[in-house]
């Protein structure tokens, strides 16, 4: 299949205004004749439901939480980007689109990112009119705060609670429509397929948590709007419910899924403390502005603090070694997340990391403490100093942070053209569910302005482009794909129901996080890779034949849905490792030890590997195809990213 | 085990679990033994050790709410030794750590308390009372598109921030159950106060507070009667002074209504 991004022509600047008034519309009086479902109710899909009921359509919103207002985008702490330029330091839509390029290692496209960096601005408006409290000055004006691999000051936030105050306004949007009667909302329903008809997307079937009852749900678009897969890791700062099984189950009805192995390892976050462990948590990327990373000059000194034989504050600033602001003197500590990650890894691997097992850094804010009193301090942390000394019983007023790197966001997902839909003709993916904007890394305080973009100014005009080229009849439950895909999803809730083995859904997500995070982590090896495919097969067999959950599916079963997700998680896994395996380069994210410069950074190889790798499912347990998307850069040169 | 008291002890502790098939059932407290906790467990932690031992000896695990382990999401909801989400102040469930429970102690698990928060099973509750009070007015009626330049409208600082700290409600239900009579006043009036202050709820903030309130009532929460539990109780610190706001926000708005209806 020869896969079409839909890119407009014209100049960079100029192809989402054409664009928009290309697309055909929906006439004001026929949008009540369409439905459309939308699945996820974080930031793209609450912005997406709530904005398309107000244009008029007929929206169904689809959530497994207990409440639109819990989906993970609210756990986003430190801020959104957009090019408004108040602070007169040189932003511009150009540099922001410029620095996500870059930022994204030169593997995202240049029109997606030109229009996310357009509509950035607007998103910040639409907030304010919702009442959603950014910080501010004493002007009364809107703060800003810089924010990595930046060097401008163009980041929104409340407080450490951005992602909250974003998702409070755009569920607040979504409870309006609600209560207009234009959006339905159904909670407590996890999608488990996407109904096809006529090659194009034309339902959903849904499980009830609460009752277990299978439902089907006809509309004549479905926007998929349902987070990243990194749980896929078992151990990552993603909230426990996320999962990969909505948009591995469209996948598996013929969207492609894009870039599987760009993930996010994030640098900060509280290292692991033992197996019982269930999930990480990030501290604010935010920190690095004020706080300084670090570890022992020595490994003997490394191994002296290990052992608690001395304090990291009674080592003296020359014994120290402030290894990114040595190796990257220009963005010292405020870096990309990709290079910070990467340079903590290698300070452990050298023996110097602290803490007990070894696997930490230092973030320290002595200096800062010094400078501005613990009062100023706490004005702009207090809450994450507050989460850390929760989580760790360790004050971090008066011990420097341990951190360690952790898996927080996923640049993969389902493949999207410029209109947002999949290779499925009525299926769209939105937010973090697509393989977006990101290239292979994304840069802090991105990922808000993606799923705001996506729901709030860029659905609600692509998918009436759609909408106005299919019929207004009404999509009928009756047609007897509905029944199949039913059928389908009854089956496999008795198939797991029915195995009646030995290990919980658990045990095997973690031996699958293990084997991801060893070899298909932070370093990629083929050797390591090829090792991994093998062990993901081995343990997709024992899955299948020795799961145990008890119960029925006629009941609150949080067991049976955890392992229906473990079972899509381990497939992605095997595909995750495909693509890892098939790009012979280092891109952002994603480090292959093969391939790196002399000073260790990432090798980019941009003559082969410059294009989007889409995966094509091809049936149980047959190699995916791989089908490609070239990337054009016209407007920025291809370098060798530096920020020393 | 990194930045772990190394003088913890594993504890061993007796649970005190409620137990319900499902809304209709009846339901009942079971006992269960958990040993060797880590003290650096976080008490869902712990539960998950409790539930993986359930089913690996074929019994059906104790279904509670969880979702982000961060504190900010607002799903887990535990009523613990008789407390909302236990018994550290400004902690909700799963930001509590068992360093706070010693071995051998007897701990008890509830759902939160209130008819207008039906159990699903055992600790699961359903609280969509709360989004159809958001629904009854809890926004600011503006559509996508056309909003004004972000730095149009000044706010002090001061302004900002008081209606920052009522956004942070998590909408978790801790003030209802903790509450003697499942009031529901402090989470309505975390929002009609962020909206009250803001220049952007001007327009809505009589219908907003007469909406809200009618909404809240015909959901059957309690009066309040000025006790202060939920305020206590409460994990991110919403201030009472929040409920003297709906008071006087609800008499203007009575007093000289735009609900022409």
């Amino acid at each position: 299949m020869q896969l079409d991004s839909k890119i407009p022509e014209g100049p960079l600047a100029e192809k989402w205004e054409k664009h928009k008034f290309n697309v055909k519309l929906v006439n004001p009086a026929n949008k009540r004749k369409y439905d459309v479902i939308v699945v996820g109710t974080g930031l793209a899909g609450g912005a997406a439901a709530a904005s398309l009921a107000e244009l008029g359509y007929n929206v169904k919103a689809f959530t497994y939480h207990d409440s639109p207002r819990r989906a993970h985008s609210i756990a986003a702490q430190g801020g959104i980007n957009a090019a408004k330029n108040y602070q007169n330091d040189g932003d511009s839509v150009f540099r922001l689109f410029y620095d996500t390029v870059k930022g994204g290692d030169y593997r995202a496209r240049e029109a997606n990112v030109y229009r996310l960096a357009q509509v950035s601005v607007n998103i910040i408006d639409q907030c304010v009119a919702q009442g959603v409290p950014f910080a501010r000055e004493y002007g009364g004006l809107l703060a800003n705060r810089s924010f990595g691999g930046a060097q401008v000051s163009r980041t929104f936030y409340a407080r450490g609670q951005t992602g909250q105050q974003l998702l409070l306004g755009a569920y607040s949007a979504l409870s309006r429509q609600i209560a207009y009667g234009k959006v339905k909302m159904y909670t407590r329903s996890e999608m488990l397929d996407v109904v096809i008809i006529d090659g194009q997307a034309r339902g959903i079937v849904t499980r009830n948590l609460v009752t277990g009852e299978v439902e089907t749900h006809s509309a004549h678009a479905v926007v998929l709007a349902t987070g990243g897969y990194g749980n896929v890791f078992y151990l990552s700062t993603n909230a426990m419910y996320c999962n990969v099984t909505a948009a591995w189950r469209a996948h598996k009805k013929g969207a492609f899924f894009a870039n599987p192995c760009f993930t996010q390892i994030h640098p900060t976050c509280i290292p692991v403390s033992g197996d019982y462990q269930s999930k990480l948590t990030l501290m604010s990327e935010s920190l690095r502005n004020d706080g300084r990373v670090w570890v022992p000059k020595t490994v003997e000194m490394a191994e002296r603090v290990r052992k608690g034989e001395i304090k990291p504050q009674d080592i003296a600033e020359d014994d120290r070694d402030y290894f990114l602001e040595r190796k990257y003197p220009a963005f010292g500590n405020l870096v990309p997340r990709d290079v910070a990650s990467r340079n903590a890894k290698m300070m452990c691997d050298e023996g110097r990391g602290v803490g007990s097992t070894g696997l930490a850094v230092y973030l320290d804010f002595s200096e800062i403490i010094k400078r501005t009193g613990a009062d100023a301090v706490s004005q702009k942390y207090g809450n994450l100093f507050a989460m850390y000394e929760k989580i760790t019983d360790e004050d971090p007023y008066k011990q420097p942070m341990r951190i360690y790197p952790a898996v927080h966001y996923t640049m993969g997902g389902l493949w999207v053209d410029y209109n947002l839909q999949t290779t499925v003709p009525g299926l769209y993916a939105t937010g973090e569910c697509n393989f977006s904007d990101h290239g292979a890394n994304r840069l802090g305080a991105s990922a808000l302005m993606q799923g705001l973009a996506d729901g709030y100014f860029v659905i609600p005009y692509t998918i009436g482009d759609y909408l106005a080229q299919t019929p207004p009849k009404p999509v009928n439950v009756d047609h007897p794909a509905f029944a199949e895909a039913k059928a389908g999803v009854q089956a496999r809730t008795e198939q797991l129901l029915n195995i009646k083995g030995n290990r919980t859904p658990d045990d095997f997500h973690k031996i699958l996080g293990h084997i991801m995070w060893e070899y298909c982590g932070m370093a990629r090896t083929a050797e390591g890779l090829k090792y991994a495919k093998a062990e993901i097969q081995k343990l997709k067999k024992e899955f299948w034949s020795d799961v145990k959950v008890v119960g029925s599916g006629e009941e609150m079963n949080q067991a049976l849905e955890k392992a229906g997700r473990v079972a899509d998680f381990i497939e992605l896994g095997e595909l995750m490792v495909d693509d890892a395996l098939n790009r012979n380069e280092s891109c952002g994210g994603h480090f292959r030890e093969e391939y790196q410069t002399p000073e260790g950074e990432a090798l980019r190889d941009d003559e082969n590997y410059a294009y989007v790798a889409a995966w094509e499912y091809q049936g149980e347990n047959q190699p995916e195809k791989l089908n490609k998307e070239e990337l054009t850069f016209e407007n920025v040169k291809l370098t060798q990213r530096s920020y020393k | 085990m990194a930045g772990s008291n190394p003088n913890a002890k594993p504890m061993n502790l007796t649970l005190k679990v409620w137990r319900q098939p499902n809304r209709q059932a009846q339901g009942k407290i079971v006992d269960y033994q958990v040993k060797d906790i880590s003290p650096d467990m976080s008490f869902l932690e712990m539960l998950d050790v409790l539930n993986e031992d359930l089913l690996r000896g074929g019994q059906d695990p104790v279904a509670f709410d969880h979702d982000c382990r961060e504190g900010i999401c607002g799903s887990c909801d535990l009523f613990i030794n008789g407390r909302s989400h236990g018994p550290e102040k400004g902690t909700t469930t799963c930001q509590l750590h068992m360093r706070k429970f010693s071995d051998g102690d007897t701990i008890t698990i509830e759902p939160w308390r209130a008819s207008s928060f039906p159990v699903n099973k055992d600790l699961s509750v359903d609280r969509s009372a709360f989004d159809r009070i958001i629904q009854a007015g809890g926004y600011v009626s503006v559509n996508t598109g056309g909003a004004p330049d972000g730095n149009e409208i000044p706010i002090p600082k001061e302004i900002s921030d008081r209606a920052f700290e009522a956004a942070t409600c998590i909408g978790c239900g801790a003030c209802v159950a903790a509450c003697k009579n499942a009031s529901a006043m402090l989470f309505v009036s975390a929002k009609v106060s962020q909206l009250a202050l803001l220049p952007q709820g001007q327009v809505e903030r009589k219908t907003r507070v007469e909406n809200m309130v009618a909404q809240m009532d015909k959901e059957g929460f309690g009066a309040c009667t000025n006790i202060g539990s939920c305020a206590a109780e409460c994990p991110v610190g919403i201030s009472l002074e929040n409920i003297a706001i709906l008071n006087r926000e609800f008499l203007a708005a009575k007093a000289s209504s735009n609900n022409l209806a």
